[in-house]
């Protein structure tokens, strides 16, 4: 795996920042060109797993999100999101599809549904009270050559 | 945030900007509050000017649908994006409410 391009971004478990998480990642990616959609589905799934920090490992309470986006040379985008939380106890069955413990927030329960069905890989690492990663990762399409006269 | 406009007893409310768990709890208010002033026969969300949703916009029509059909009414969603509609057909919301 050769990493051809790395960002480090920490900030604020706060609402707010979703937002600029997004944000900063889809920046950082833009270089690669990637198709719009790719873009869109990165920017979802960010926001899906700094959503997740905000409401579930610090219960709106603060805290610190941690994110490492690597560009691997293949066009590989590698995406860390990572907390200082409360863990998640089961993870099975937080990844569960409608599956949710902030009903009265009409959280969906799609989180990781979403970032499994928008994303190449998910994988989920946690402990409780001390915190959680998640690790994401998507292949770019090739772009297209094009002679400069079409 | 949302614009509403009114026909009948149908209720429009336009959304706009990014529905993501920040912007939908204020969204989420102000609908509700339309919504038990009016009492619309049908609510028509329309995602026109939707630039970006993740799930919470999921929670945002389910909570609605749940809400309308408190009161004898249906959600009806209009004008999503590609990638709208890929959030929607991924939960199921399309088999439970009408997309045009």
């Amino acid at each position: 795996m050769s990493v051809k391009d790395e960002i480090k971004i920490s900030f604020p478990a706060s609402s707010e920042n979703e937002c600029f998480a997004r944000t900063a990642v889809s920046a950082f990616i833009s270089r690669l060109d990637p198709h719009i959609d790719e873009l869109a589905d990165i920017r979802t799934a960010v926001s899906e797993a700094v959503t997740n920090a905000v409401v579930h490992a610090y219960r709106e309470r603060g805290g610190m999100v941690y994110i490492t986006v690597k560009i691997i040379r293949d066009r590989t985008v590698c995406i860390h999101i990572r907390d200082k939380g409360c863990g998640i106890e089961d993870i099975e069955q937080a990844m569960t599809p409608l599956f949710t413990t902030a009903h009265n927030e009409e959280r969906s329960g799609l989180g990781f549904a979403v970032m499994e069905s928008f994303m190449d890989s998910l994988s989920v690492r946690s402990k409780k009270g001390k915190g959680t990663c998640v690790c994401m990762k998507k292949k770019l399409q090739e772009k297209e050559i094009t002679d400069g006269f079409s | 945030m949302v614009s509403f406009s009114h026909e009948n007893r149908n209720l429009t409310a336009g959304l706009s900007g990014d529905i993501d768990h920040h912007n939908a709890t204020a969204m989420r208010r102000l609908i509700d509050l339309e919504i038990k002033q009016h009492l619309p026969s049908e609510i028509t969300l329309d995602f026109g000017d939707v630039t970006f949703m993740d799930s919470s916009g999921i929670g945002l029509i389910l909570g609605r649908c749940r809400l309308m059909k408190e009161i004898g009414g249906k959600v009806k969603i209009r004008n999503t994006s590609e990638q709208i509609r890929k959030v929607i057909k991924l939960s199921g919301v399309d088999r439970i409410t009408e997309v045009e």
